[in-house]
């Protein structure tokens, strides 16, 4: 009975105030070996790939990355004189340039949780790398989502398909803003208060908006995959098809924002 | 004796740290059906030698397992207690039934377990309403023979009492 009530008075706690935060990322130097040693299979195996390849599909694989970088460096170049052009713009309109120079960082999945109805991950990179809490990750097609939890050496990630996250997004197209609630199903986001009147059809692309402060603007977030218009319902049901691969990437992205970076 | 006691806490913590990390596996898209290690070895810990692994030590386990998991903290805690207080109880009758008897009860305490979790997961706003949970604890009640026979083995072999 104490040990219950003991129990409840710490989940109050950790759900309603900060308190247990440092608490949290001291003791995570104490589950960082965990993560490490459960990682090993996974490690292994992805040795075992990458070492047992023939030379023949070495040398394939480097001249198609030779040629996907080559296309890559001349869209970037193209990029620089569409981003001077622009701010050239922007200043013509007299509004605050917006800096495209946000710095990231490469981190590594080292564990997933096991629990299918929490969407989270907990990536190599903690305090020591200047990670901090409200950090957006990406992987390289699109938005995962962001951090939630820092410790000494790790970080938790909240994937924005859980039912815990959403993410102010705005069509592509048209600009029109909504919202992208996670489902609990890792392929599918739903919009939240999409009137059936407003311009968005299947195969749209959405981006985040930069509302909320939280997400840097323009971020590819997901394709729209149906759109259902229900005279009954004061809204349309519209499904998006995250594009970041989220059950599939090992390799992550951490974005420090400008504000961020304005800080330090 | 002393040397006997120091082996027997070394091997309840390494087959715990074994179930932690068996739990932290990927099972990909069947990730729904994964067995609930901790729990199953807790279980096992708690009819074998209750007077060691009660509901202290399983409060401290189930806390353990929330910082790792990331979840509210107290939440595993509770539904830890819950089950070693409801084995305390039980451990007797358990000790007498045979191993499919007591997959059938290894059913219900995982049920439990999870029924808890996802409770307490629930409180924090999360609305999580399918029944997929109980196959999980389905997995692990079949698997719970196997648990069985390969630590009472170990607990043979290392003397551990």
């Amino acid at each position: 009975m104490l040990m219950c009530a003991v129990a409840f008075v710490l989940m109050f706690v950790d759900y309603r105030y900060d308190f247990f935060t440092n608490v949290k990322t001291k003791i995570s130097v104490l589950t960082t070996p965990f993560y490490w040693l459960a990682d090993i299979p996974t490690e292994l195996a992805g040795w075992a790939r990458e070492s047992f390849v023939s030379r023949d599909k070495l040398q394939k694989e480097n001249a198609r990355l030779r040629s996907e970088a080559l296309v890559l460096q001349s869209k970037v170049q193209k990029l620089a004189a569409v981003n001077a052009e622009v701010s050239r713009l922007r200043q013509l309109l007299n509004t605050a340039d917006r800096n495209l120079n946000e710095s990231v960082l490469v981190a590594d999945l080292v564990n997933v949780s096991s629990d299918p109805a929490r969407h989270e991950v907990v990536v190599n990179k903690g305090l020591g790398d200047g990670v901090y809490v409200g950090q957006p990750v990406l992987d390289s097609e699109g938005l995962m989502g962001q951090v939630v939890e820092v410790g000494q050496f790790n970080s938790r990630v909240l994937l924005i398909t859980d039912v815990r996250h959403s993410v102010p997004i705005q069509v592509l197209h048209n600009g029109v803003r909504s919202v992208a609630e996670g489902s609990g199903s890792i392929d599918v986001l739903n919009l939240r208060h999409v009137a059936a009147t407003m311009d968005i059809k299947v195969g749209d692309r959405l981006v985040s908006s930069g509302l909320g402060q939280r997400f840097p603007v323009g971020y590819p977030v997901g394709d729209v995959v149906s759109v259902t218009r229900d005279p009954g319902k004061p809204f349309a049901d519209v499904v998006v098809r995250p594009l970041a691969k989220l059950n599939q990437s090992r390799h992550v992205l951490l974005v420090f924002t400008e504000k961020k970076l304005a800080q330090e | 004796m002393y040397l006997e006691r120091a082996n027997g806490n070394w091997v309840i913590f390494v087959s715990f740290a074994v179930a932690i990390l068996l739990s932290m596996q990927q099972y990909g898209s069947f990730n729904w059906l994964a067995p609930r290690w901790i729990p199953l070895v807790l279980i096992y810990w708690v009819i074998t030698l209750p007077h060691r692994v009660g509901i202290a030590f399983a409060w401290l386990l189930g806390l353990f397992v929330d910082l790792l998991e990331g979840s509210l903290l107290g939440q595993n805690a509770l539904a830890m207690s819950v089950i070693a207080y409801v084995l305390l109880v039980l451990y007797q009758r358990m000790r007498m039934y045979d191993m499919w008897q007591q997959a059938c009860v290894v059913f219900v305490l995982i049920g439990l377990y999870q029924l808890l979790c996802y409770w307490a997961f629930g409180l924090t706003g999360v609305v999580f309403n399918n029944t997929s949970f109980l196959f999980s604890a389905l997995v692990s009640a079949l698997l719970w023979p196997w648990v069985w026979l390969f630590l009472r083995r170990v607990t043979q072999v290392f003397e551990v009492s």
